[in-house]
């Protein structure tokens, strides 16, 4: 039996090996950085956050939308926590379209914090049309709708190179390692400097891809916080009552000679 | 069933008890008498109703926001995960609870066939759990499309269509059951009632299984008939009672690793990209509990066949009382039989895996390989081991397994063999 166990762990080993050798092959391991929000006690970098979404309103909001998320969350709780003034002044900034108003006419006016994030187009057709026909992904769970997650998103950014040789590319495609089929329709979107922090940090591209990266992985799970938070207690709380639980029975099963 | 005629001891609770015999039923559950070798792969039934509770009432809560439409689902989703408090939590337990649910049912219908509780006389609970398992796959795939993502789309899109390959009717039902004539918004809306209705079925099935359970009462690993109650039973309370707590809370312990700290790797990433009809994913693959059928279906080159393979190797498993020719019930006094037990988990296994990859080349001869060999695990090496395997000598009982019977060095070995094996 024991020999059989053995040859059965041997198969499924080999069939494991077999396919990571070949998904290795397809895309070259994503590129390494330290996230805060991983870990037992994941919490995001605050300042990161912030930093985040100031790359991705001068620099993704032109073409990506987050529909889902609400200028309120950015004075939320485990998010970005701009105070509620500076959210207020954010979305002031940007314009939609109210209404109808008493006499039946649509307005436009300052967005205000329960409105949704401003789309950057009208609706999927126009996006397509001014992206070359490519629809640029809705960005609010973007991170965990790629395998990777964070880290895919981070090696992305920075993944962009000269094709190298053989490789055809079309007009308005672009070569990224880490793309799947490595063609891309969007140009690399972050180089040094491209924008200059509020906070005066250096905005190179790898601290730019790193905070966007943070911001996507926010709103893509704005409770994160909050469920590590709330994790780590409740699995204190069970292996206690567990613990417990364990002598108590011995305790009861003492009474007959049978072992538990 | 019960040893001693239940009279409650105050008035009011006998009056009551002569209408409606609720506390001769409370009482029943409390003495049922059960064998005390039981070990910790017989708690899955008590963690599998937590299960079932779980998802029901997170379910109930969820289905408060969610929005049954094509155009709404996936956001009202999203809205669960942002807006409602603690929607995440409800969200992700719900998700995770179905996996988990999978989890402790798998291991539940494999003790059962280590340990032979399918044979006679509990032939009728086993196959009330087949339908349950059947009802919980079918509960399982509705939900997955809910969330109207790609995989939900499409694997909504794949499942419906093997109807179609039903001769001269096919295309009709598969018309009949998108309620169009694609996956859209009326097969989405019916997959919802579905979804809502099924558990309770599900429900009211657990109570035939365990009422079915009560007549004869738990096999045990030994496997062999035990008087009823005697010093080789204890009262399910306190002794199970607390035993299954134990193991439960373990079991919760596990379950809510995944809910907070890797809630969404069960599932695919591609399911938090809203449907599109127009775009199909580069590989639909299903949940993973369905991998190992997802597996049989693809490795026969015919549609139809594909289909009727993937029904067989449920409904096979409903025969078994019969195609197990073997009177003795628990593997641990069949030596052969264990060996094949430990090849079918195997097999079970790596249909799984190849379930998940795409059905080409290697991965395709693998998945014939193992289907075939599933099959004929059940239809011929189960009915011929029952005739050709010497088993070991069974005790008399749990308690005295020696006494009584021949004391000789075969029936000690086994013993010893038991106690390994049980511990």
């Amino acid at each position: 039996m024991r020999k059989l166990k053995n040859i059965f762990f041997v198969l499924i080993f080999s069939v494991i090996l077999l396919n990571s050798s070949n998904s290795a092959e397809k895309s070259p391991p994503f590129l390494e950085t330290k996230w805060t929000f991983k870990g037992l006690f994941g919490k995001f970098d605050r300042a990161s956050l912030q930093r985040g979404y100031q790359v991705y309103t001068e620099v993704c909001a032109s073409c990506h939308s987050m529909k889902y998320l609400t200028y309120r969350n950015l004075a939320e709780k485990g998010g970005p926590e701009f105070t509620e003034a500076e959210a207020k002044a954010i979305a002031a900034s940007f314009e939609v379209t109210d209404g109808p108003d008493s006499t039946g006419e649509m307005f436009v006016r300052p967005a205000k914090l329960s409105d949704k994030f401003v789309m950057p187009y009208v609706n999927e057709q126009e996006a397509k049309a001014a992206n070359g026909g490519a629809y640029p992904p809705d960005m609010s769970v973007l991170v965990k709708a790629r395998k990777g997650g964070a880290d895919y998103i981070y090696s992305l950014l920075l993944g962009y190179s000269e094709p190298p040789e053989g490789v055809e590319l079309d007009d308005g495609v672009y070569y990224n390692k880490y793309m799947y089929g490595n063609k891309i329709k969007m140009p690399a979107p972050l180089s040094d400097d491209l924008i200059e922090y509020s906070d005066g940090t250096k905005a190179t591209a790898e601290q730019m891809s790193k905070d966007v990266t943070n911001f996507l992985m926010w709103s893509a799970e704005p409770h994160l916080e909050q469920r590590h938070k709330t994790g780590f207690r409740v699995i204190a709380y069970l292996i206690i009552l567990t613990v417990l639980v364990y002598f108590t029975m011995k305790k009861i099963w003492s009474r007959v000679e049978s072992k538990v | 069933m019960s040893d001693h005629e239940y009279t409650p001891s105050s008035k009011f609770g006998k009056w009551f008890n002569d209408r409606l015999p609720l506390l001769t039923l409370a009482n029943h559950l409390t003495d049922y008498p059960t064998p005390k070798n039981l070990n910790y792969w017989w708690t899955f039934g008590g963690i599998l109703t937590f299960c079932l509770i779980t998802q029901i009432v997170t379910g109930l809560v969820l289905a408060m926001h969610y929005i049954a439409h094509a155009d709404m689902a996936f956001s009202s989703v999203e809205h669960i995960m942002r807006d409602v408090n603690y929607g995440w939590l409800l969200r992700y337990v719900h998700a995770n609870g179905a996996s988990m649910f999978f989890l402790a049912v798998y291991i539940h219908i494999f003790r059962s066939l280590f340990y032979g509780s399918y044979k006679s006389p509990r032939e009728i609970i086993w196959i009330l759990g087949i339908i349950i398992y059947l009802l919980m796959m079918a509960a399982a795939f509705m939900g997955y499309v809910l969330p109207w993502g790609q995989m939900s789309f499409w694997g909504a899109t794949v499942i419906t269509n093997l109807f179609s390959a039903i001769p001269l009717v096919g295309e009709s039902i598969t018309t009949w059951l998108w309620g169009g004539y694609s996956v859209d918004n009326p097969t989405l809306t019916r997959f919802f009632t579905l979804h809502y209705l099924i558990p309770f079925l599900i429900l009211g099935l657990v109570v035939l299984h365990i009422w079915a359970l009560h007549v004869p009462g738990n096999n045990n690993p030994v496997g062999i008939d035990i008087k009823k109650p005697s010093k080789d039973t204890v009262p399910f309370h306190p002794y199970i009672v607390i035993k299954d707590a134990f193991a439960l809370l373990m079991f919760c312990i596990v379950f809510a690793l995944f809910v907070f700290y890797q809630p969404n790797i069960l599932g695919h990433a591609d399911n938090y990209i809203e449907a599109d009809p127009l775009v199909t994913p580069a590989h639909i693959v299903p949940e993973w509990y369905l991998l190992p059928f997802y597996a049989i279906l693809r490795s026969v080159p015919d549609k139809l066949m594909g289909v009727v393979a993937m029904l067989s190797a449920i409904l096979i498993l409903a025969a078994l009382p019969w195609l197990d020719t073997s009177k003795v019930r628990s593997a641990v006094f069949r030596p052969l039989f264990r060996q094949f037990y430990w090849i079918l988990v195997a097999d079970v296994l790596i249909l799984g895996y190849v379930g998940a990859m795409p059905a080409e080349g290697l991965y395709l001869l693998i998945a014939r390989v193992a289907t075939a060999y599933y099959f004929a695990h059940f239809l011929i090496i189960l009915p011929v081991l029952g005739w050709k395997e010497k088993t070991t000598p069974l005790p008399l009982s749990i308690t005295e397994p020696v006494l009584g019977g021949s004391p000789n060095l075969a029936a000690a070995r086994s013993d010893e063999k038991i106690e390994n094996i049980i511990k």
